[in-house]
């Protein structure tokens, strides 16, 4: 990288200054200039006195893939959510469950947090763990039927993932998507 | 309408007996994190039912200091139960001499 | 048109409230902590956003629908971070009804540390090549 440090730095710091300075003036709730300086005096005082890792290194956001992506996780909320709570109020009760571990192909610090954002929120999946360095995330599969359901969850991960790189990653992910392809889960 | 506005305090209000029924019951301390957690969202989810029947928005600064706070206590006790974790040597991650664990005790009676 | 947007903020309402009920009906019924993690946090998300949606819907004016878009959003980025520090902690303290799962996956890989100490990364134990999964 030969990029000015000062305008890496700035790269970094902008959108997370945009995003306090947002919540500063969602929180007072109006549009004002007292509300825009005081939220960037404290958007300042923050970062200064709290500086935060660099984690969006290569990211971009591509708007078509990022809807694509909001659009599918609204319907899996709803779809997952029924099955969860069909399985809290049906009278046999919970009586299969599953611990899965899922190869993932993103490598960056981002895009796994983002992963495992979005399947911890979706119903049915719970994140137990995630192994930064080989990029296998531990997942709990709530209503499993059998090994084949099993299965599908686990390639729907896949899936997941592969909307959140199209919408987030850099061009070097989304060429690890296509080269990992095929890679299973390292077996014990 | 009433009919609807006591069917969702109903709701809600049942929603946070059963949870406050697991926080009495549950075995172990982790039981109990869950449905405090819980508990706080339902009572977070049963302000906001209010001040929508209401019409009435003072109430909605309350519930952004209890979405920032709800997790600030279930990280406490995780982490405090998680440094209570000393030695892992069955090899599958689990862990050894702690007392047995009350779904071992339900699986083989 | 403000019946119809009533009609449509009673129905998420309603529909968030019978998902805050599930929520307690799945702690309550739910065998070992991770399910009922499950049915805590889970129907929770939903079920608070459709709250904060018909609440938003109710109290007309965009100061209050921010501050609840704001809650949302808090509740959305929070969670997660919560259900993984429970989760992780139940699945090492042994609080899984083995009998219940179908598959086990990490049963044998995985967290083979020879001491844990902390959730810190400091915290980790030394390398040890040998311990890597698959390796």
């Amino acid at each position: 990288m030969t990029v000015e440090p000062a305008a890496t730095r700035l790269r970094h710091q902008v959108p997370l200054m945009a995003w306090l300075v947002l919540v500063w003036m969602l929180l007072w709730g109006s549009w004002s200039w007292a509300n825009l300086l005081s939220g960037l005096l404290v958007a300042l005082t923050v970062l200064t006195l709290l500086p935060l890792p660099h984690v969006i290194d290569g990211t971009r956001v591509r708007p078509v893939p990022l809807l694509v992506f909001l659009g599918h996780f609204v319907v899996d909320l709803f779809t997952s959510g029924a099955e969860v709570a069909w399985q809290a109020l049906r009278p046999g009760g919970v009586d299969r469950t599953a611990i899965v571990r899922v190869q993932l192909r993103a490598d960056s610090d981002l895009l796994l947090t983002m992963v495992a954002e979005a399947t911890s929120l979706v119903p049915g999946s719970l994140v137990l763990d995630l192994d930064r360095e080989h990029r296998v995330m531990t997942l709990h599969l709530l209503p499993v039927r059998d090994l084949e359901d099993v299965e599908r969850k686990k390639a729907h991960v896949l899936v997941v993932e592969r909307r959140l790189v199209r919408a987030f990653g850099s061009a070097a992910d989304l060429a690890a998507l296509d080269t990992h392809r095929g890679e299973g889960v390292p077996t014990p | 309408m009433t009919v609807v506005e006591a069917t969702l305090y109903a709701l809600i209000g049942g929603g946070a007996l059963l949870a406050l029924v697991r926080l009495a019951r549950g075995p172990s301390l982790l039981d109990r994190v869950v449905a405090t957690d819980t508990l706080l969202v339902i009572i977070s989810a049963g302000l906001a039912v209010h001040a929508a029947l209401v019409q009435d928005p003072t109430l909605l600064p309350v519930l952004v200091v209890v979405a920032l706070l709800a997790f600030v206590g279930s990280v406490a006790v995780a982490r405090y139960v998680g440094g209570m974790l000393l030695r892992s040597h069955t090899g599958d991650g689990r862990d050894v001499g702690l007392p047995v664990a009350a779904e071992e005790r339900e699986a083989s009676p | 048109m403000t019946a119809l947007a009533d009609v449509v903020a009673y129905a998420c309402l309603l529909a968030g409230a019978a998902l805050c009920l599930t929520a307690g009906l799945g702690l309550v019924r739910f065998p070992d902590v991770l399910s009922r993690m499950h049915a805590g946090t889970k129907p929770q998300v939903l079920g608070v956003l459709l709250v904060m949606v018909g609440a938003a819907i109710r109290l007309d004016g965009w100061a209050n629908a921010w501050m609840l878009l704001l809650v949302a959003a808090f509740q959305l980025l929070t969670a997660p971070v919560s259900a993984h520090l429970v989760s992780r902690v139940a699945y090492r303290r042994r609080h899984v009804r083995r009998d219940l799962l179908l598959v086990d996956e990490l049963g044998g890989a995985g967290h083979q540390d020879e001491a844990y100490r902390g959730d810190e990364p400091g915290d980790a134990p030394p390398e040890r090549p040998d311990l890597r999964p698959g390796g």
